[in-house]
């Protein structure tokens, strides 16, 4: 650990134009967190298409009579349960640790099934009450952003799969730590958009 | 088996992990930050003690402070050397979205603002 630090104590004296190319960890990190501002960019599109549309109820039911505030806030504490679970199995994949990569994912990926679940359950409600994404305008845009967050928290839950499998026959190589430390930000960002998410379509909702 | 485990990239210092990760601890802190300010969010939406025009705006200071939260203690992202580009990123990102989201919001009630019948 001393030679760790004395290194980077080393490291930190060199001036950034001397340093040569930066490492494969922050280049990857650099080009996913790209990824995920152009994926956020999707996002308030949606918001911006939400906050247009979220008066537009064609004479059915507005966003006052259709919102469950305790079922949103279970959701809300799932998402953020599962973030913290998520930061730390990606801290045990650091470490090399296993089983406790296998004991923080398998938590992470049961809130997250639970999130979905509850999700998904509130989409057949409103449509078995007949407020359907065909209904208004404020219905679709409320579908679109809220199905476009779920469809997302969906491909995380397979790729956490993916990732655990990668642990189990590869082991902690480079390469798959680098690829867990991608998935820790996109679970992350998940959980940001979900803030947005929550304060406008249902808290805003008045 | 080994030389895969060597495959370490140019400018990685071997056997030092990142520093860009956090600890439990970093974990801990910004999910009790973040419980406050959901709690109080969600406090904030059904109370009467708030003067009832106040309440989106107070709504969104909560959001953006709890983003500011998820992005510091979760994501990690901080203005130290090897991350200004992330932060620079992240810098023209909430600039494009802020430009997205408000400039749509101006446009479409400017324009429901000049579509409205004349009140005879």
């Amino acid at each position: 650990m001393s030679a760790a630090e004395h290194t980077l104590a080393g490291s930190a004296e060199i001036p950034v134009s001397l340093r040569g190319p930066a490492s494969t960890r922050v280049v990857a990190g650099f080009g996913f967190w790209l990824f995920l501002l152009s994926d956020i960019l999707i996002f308030a599109a949606l918001f911006a298409a939400y906050s247009v549309l979220s008066g537009e109820t064609a004479g059915g039911p507005s966003a006052t009579d259709l919102f469950d505030r305790k079922h949103v806030f279970i959701e809300t504490l799932c998402l953020l349960a599962s973030s913290v679970t998520c930061g730390f199995g990606t801290l045990a994949v650091q470490r090399a640790q296993a089983a406790m990569v296998y004991f923080w994912m398998t938590l992470t990926f049961l809130l997250g099934a639970t999130f979905l679940a509850l999700e998904i359950g509130e989409f057949r409600d409103l449509v078995a009450r007949g407020a359907g994404p065909s209904h208004s305008a404020f219905l679709s845009a409320f579908f679109t952003l809220v199905g476009t967050h779920g469809l997302h928290v969906t491909l995380g839950l397979c790729w956490m799969i993916v990732m655990l499998i990668q642990v189990a026959t590869l082991g902690f190589r480079p390469m798959v730590v680098r690829r867990f430390f991608c998935f820790g930000l996109f679970w992350h960002a998940l959980d940001i958009v979900w803030v947005g998410v929550f304060t406008i379509v249902y808290l805003g909702a008045r | 088996m080994e030389p895969q485990l060597q495959q370490s990239a140019q400018g990685d210092t071997p056997g030092v992990s990142a520093q860009t990760h956090g600890t439990h601890r970093t974990y801990l802190i910004g999910l009790g930050y973040a419980l406050v300010l959901t709690l109080t969010s969600f406090w904030a939406a059904s109370t009467d003690l708030v003067f009832p025009p106040g309440v989106p705006v107070l709504l969104g200071v909560l959001a953006i402070a709890q983003m500011g939260v998820h992005l510091v203690f979760f994501l990690n992202i901080s203005s130290a050397p090897d991350q200004t580009n992330n932060f620079l990123a992240l810098a023209f990102g909430i600039f494009a979205v802020a430009l997205i989201v408000f400039g749509s919001m101006i446009i479409m009630a400017n324009l429901n603002h000049n579509m409205m019948m004349p009140v005879e």
